[in-house]
């Protein structure tokens, strides 16, 4: 009897929990691929019909929304290495006893409201705002020089927003490295380069491993920063999911869409994570 | 030079300068929170004023935002971390068949895309006719926050020494006792950790929340709402309020892990 129970505990603990993740989260999945598949409208009702039309119709009018989020998602990933990874690198290895100082500071952004800091960017940098007016005024600037509504604007934003994301794990994939290995390299005499270039920089792609996979999938299918920070042109696939369900309310093509993204960014981490020889995606990612 | 660069100031340099970058739209949401403007526009630096503080709710819809946010974080704090804590106990504790799915749909929950879970929870709403609400945004923020408390809690969980349970049953402590006496008190900085993260998440939820909101405004909603009519002040000083609270609450925690180490 005790032995029945022993055994029937873990799955008790997780009932509750497991439940309410099948019931709103796995079978929502279903649900959705099932109204992709289907036609009508909001006044008369859908019906199940196996239309694939709703995933021809989203890609032959939107392939320009999804090409340029899966370009703005990259190009944020690519800009949040470069500007984060001589941070992750300063901090584990110069940080000294105030590393928790600094990781704090980089963390600071999360305690504003995601929306609120993207405002605050619209703000600094709209055309006659605090940064642009005065540049204009003294004639650096031409006039019409404008960064909103630009994709530089929206990549930057993207970058900015899930930065931390990235700095962190590769922060800990850093912090990580026994010291013994660099004094090991520079005892073979390899030069100040070869050692990061040799040991630093292999031992911390699975840091950078994590930081993409949690940045590259919010990027690529964010609508706020388009929406606030971008223009007509910059429209990404995240608006049109969002105007579709909540607007036209057009659910068949809403979500064929949001599928078609949700397949894109499997297929993508899949290929990279392969590409990069990480056995176990779920592995990485846990940490 | 090179090495210069790379060991020398030229890092820290671009360290700080990339910690500014993160910290100037924080600086100037904070600003403009003390500005003393008197249209709707709150874009140009008129003077320092404190009368926003005092006029903090004088906007009935945005208070009721802020007042919303708060009850949807705490109920989904309480919810999500029992319901996550209990999954982390499990995971961390027991070798049990189906703990490997449980992994993985974790793993999904953490990785999608919200606009994806978000999309999906509302064709579920619209398919079972459900009114979009309070209750609906409260269902969709635990949903999202289960499996970081549950994360959180495994990792907590994992380092704990067994053996003590152990002593406490040989000293004839039963199931619960044992596991209210010794199990809880030594995970729980885990349950708070998790539960916290669970709280933080669902304030901040922008994009779940304005799929399955309905009528319901949430705090993020409200300033999406008013980003085309302008920024009323009130928003920079809750942003700053709410703010001010993470700081403290970091930097306490911070204090208190240091004198404990």
């Amino acid at each position: 009897m005790s032995r029945l129970r022993a055994a029937l505990t873990p799955y008790a603990l997780i009932f509750p929990g497991g439940l309410w993740l099948a019931i709103f989260f796995v079978i929502p999945m279903i649900v959705m691929l099932s109204l992709s598949l289907q036609s009508g409208s909001v006044e008369d009702g859908y019906a199940f019909t196996f239309n694939w039309h709703s995933y021809a119709d989203g890609l032959a009018n939107y392939h320009d929304q999804i090409i340029r989020s899966l370009l703005y998602g990259l190009a944020a990933t690519l800009l949040q290495i470069i500007l984060g990874f001589p941070v992750a690198y300063w901090i584990a290895f110069k940080g000294g006893n105030r590393k928790s100082v600094y990781l704090f500071l980089m963390l600071l952004p999360f305690l504003v409201s995601f929306v609120l800091r993207t405002i605050s960017w619209q703000f600094l940098l709209s055309d006659n705002g605090i940064l642009l007016g005065p540049l204009k005024d003294i004639g650096l600037l031409p006039d019409g020089f404008r960064v909103l509504a630009t994709p530089f604007a929206v990549i930057a934003g993207l970058a900015y927003n899930f930065l931390p994301f990235m700095v962190l794990p590769m922060y800990v994939a850093l912090e990580r490295i026994d010291p013994r290995v660099l004094e090991a390299a520079q005892d073979l005499y390899a030069s100040r380069f070869q050692t990061f270039l040799r040991v630093v920089l292999p031992l911390s792609l699975p840091g950078v491993f994590a930081g993409v996979l949690m940045t590259f999938v919010p990027a690529t299918s964010d609508y706020v920063n388009a929406s606030v920070l971008g223009g007509t042109n910059t429209t990404m696939i995240g608006n049109v999911i969002q105007n579709q369900y909540l607007v036209t309310q057009d659910y068949p093509t809403a979500s064929a869409l949001s599928f078609t993204l949700m397949a894109l960014l499997l297929v993508g981490i899949f290929a990279y994570a392969r590409a990069l020889g990480t056995e176990d995606v779920l592995e990485v990612a846990a940490r | 030079m090179r090495q210069g660069l790379l060991r020398g100031r030229g890092l820290q340099i671009y360290t700080w300068l990339v910690i500014a970058w993160l910290v100037v739209p924080i600086a100037v949401m904070i600003l403009f929170g003390f500005n003393d403007t008197h249209g709707r526009y709150n874009t140009a630096w008129q003077g320092f004023t404190l009368k926003w503080y005092g006029k903090l709710f004088e906007i009935g819809d945005l208070t009721q935002a802020l007042v919303n946010s708060l009850l949807i974080a705490v109920l989904t704090m309480i919810i999500a971390g029992v319901l996550g804590s209990l999954i982390g106990l499990a995971l961390g504790r027991y070798r049990f068949r189906g703990s490997a799915t449980m992994n993985v749909v974790m793993f999904a929950a953490i990785s999608c895309a919200e606009i994806v879970m978000g999309a999906s929870l509302l064709s579920l709403f619209v398919t079972l006719a459900v009114p979009l609400g309070f209750w609906t945004i409260v269902i969709s923020h635990v949903m999202f926050s289960i499996s970081f408390v549950a994360v959180t809690v495994r990792a907590r969980v994992m380092t704990l020494d067994r053996s003590l349970e152990e002593a406490a049953r040989d000293l004839g402590a039963g199931t619960w006792t044992t596991f209210r006496l010794v199990t809880l008190p030594m995970i729980f900085p885990g349950v708070l950790a998790g539960s916290m993260l669970a709280f933080a998440l669902s304030i901040d939820d922008f994009v779940i929340t304005n799929f399955n909101a309905g009528g319901t405004v949430t705090f993020p909603l409200w300033i999406w709402g008013a980003t085309r009519v302008g920024i009323p002040p009130q928003v920079n000083v809750m942003g700053t309020l709410i703010f001010a609270v993470g700081v403290l609450i970091a930097v306490v925690n911070g204090l208190v892990a240091r004198r404990r180490n």
